[in-house]
């Protein structure tokens, strides 16, 4: 016979295996989906310092590993497999993927958010000749080149100022005459020497050859159209949820991230919504964590009233 | 079956005249995507037995192969037939996907 689950989770990041630590560690039997490897997002991210515990920063493609290996260390299990469909109706939630399909008696959705693209025409075809989305993976590509970071938050700015350190020259295109980045940045923007800020404008189109040659722009107050020359532009305008197994049977904010409150608890019963895929005003890897907990205690509550 | 190590010295012997297509995924120790699919590439030699050959180019000690196939982005995957590359893969989201590639190519 099959092994039904006590809590099946879609996604290994801090959430998915906060949630499977807690679950394990109540002795509930736990299976973690993952589709490439534990971390999520924070496993492209070297240096995490602003996860408590770590005095000197942790490399966050570790830190994924240990938060895998702590939940294992109580029984939870693991397994490399990506998810093709769920079935969250009825009492058992059954999830297919392409390693077979799997039954739970809860199901804990942690499936996170990917970079948003730019929209632009060609984009994708570009996206290994010039067109990058992760400035700590494909910068030393631009070492002593010129980029166009596209953005006006955190990442966008935190993209350029690592750029700036690598590149000749680094062009900040934002659609506002202001950022949205934290103040914390204002200082070493201001001395970065070799990065200029072009404000109120817009990409509207890859400048190419076999490769991107420049950026199209437009002013978005005054409607004039410019053109800069860059052998590489990086996109950091925000993240989109990986919801789209979810459409139709989860009730989903206009964003399409998952509607559900502190509780974690989604609109169907016995299954709930973690970390950067759930609507939440603050998305950290400790709030991602704290949502694991959270979501455990609730699924041991519900199973212990589907026993009643 | 095991990873390939192509090198510029092997590449000829190892992709060009290799019986098979063969896939290789373009790399280096310092690209953290790289480390996230790194599990899933391990498996492909296993997983692609007798349709194609797996081999891995670090481009940092490698970047004649590099330039060659154009490649800025990694990490790149590239099916190779009779030595002639098919479309990129940049940065494959899951085992599915490269799978999903694969298949296009016939392989």
């Amino acid at each position: 016979m099959k092994k039904q689950y006590d809590m099946l989770v879609i996604g290994g990041g801090p959430g998915g295996y906060t949630a499977a630590l807690y679950g394990a560690r109540a002795g509930l039997s736990v299976l973690v989906i993952e589709k490439l490897s534990a971390g999520g997002q924070m496993a492209t991210t070297e240096q995490v310092d602003n996860y408590p515990g770590f005095d000197e920063g942790i490399d966050g493609f570790e830190l994924g590993e240990r938060m895998q290996r702590a939940a294992e260390r109580f029984g939870a299990e693991s397994l490399n497999a990506t998810v093709t469909a769920v079935r969250l109706d009825g009492a058992v939630k059954r999830v297919e993927t392409d390693e077979g399909a799997l039954e739970g008696s809860t199901l804990v959705i942690a499936t996170g958010a990917s970079p948003r693209e730019l929209g632009l025409p060609e984009e994708r075809a570009l996206r290994s000749r010039g067109m990058a989305y992760c400035a700590a993976c494909d910068g030393m590509f631009y070492k002593d080149k010129t980029v166009v970071v596209v953005g006006g938050g955190n990442t966008a700015v935190g993209d350029a100022l690592l750029l700036a350190k690598l590149c000749r020259k680094v062009y900040l295109v934002h659609r506002r005459d202001a950022l949205r980045a934290s103040r914390i940045y204002d200082k070493a923007l201001r001395e970065a020497e070799n990065l200029e800020m072009v404000w109120n404008s817009r990409v509207t189109a890859l400048l190419h050859d076999e490769r991107v040659t420049g950026v199209r722009l437009e002013n978005v107050k005054t409607g004039e159209t410019s053109e800069i020359a860059c052998d590489g532009v990086f996109a950091a305008v925000g993240r989109v949820p990986d919801t789209a197994l979810f459409t139709g049977q989860l009730a989903l904010d206009a964003q399409g991230y998952i509607e559900a409150d502190e509780t974690t608890k989604t609109s169907v019963p016995g299954v709930f919504a973690v970390g950067d895929v759930r609507s939440k005003p603050v998305r950290q890897i400790v709030t991602a964590a704290s949502d694991g907990a959270v979501a455990a205690f609730f699924a041991e509550q519900y199973l212990a009233e589907q026993q009643d | 079956m095991s990873m390939l190590k192509i090198t510029n010295e092997n590449y000829e012997a190892m992709v060009e005249q290799a019986k098979q297509p063969v896939l290789v995924e373009f790399w280096a120790p310092w690209c953290t995507y790289c480390r996230r699919i790194a599990g899933v590439v391990a498996k492909l030699p296993d997983a692609y037995e007798g349709r194609a050959a797996v081999g891995q180019v670090n481009i940092d000690e490698e970047p004649e192969l590099a330039r060659k196939f154009g490649v800025d982005t990694i990490p790149t995957l590239l099916l190779m037939k009779d030595g002639q590359p098919g479309a990129p893969l940049v940065a494959p989201g899951s085992k599915a996907d490269i799978d999903a590639w694969m298949e296009a190519q016939s392989v």
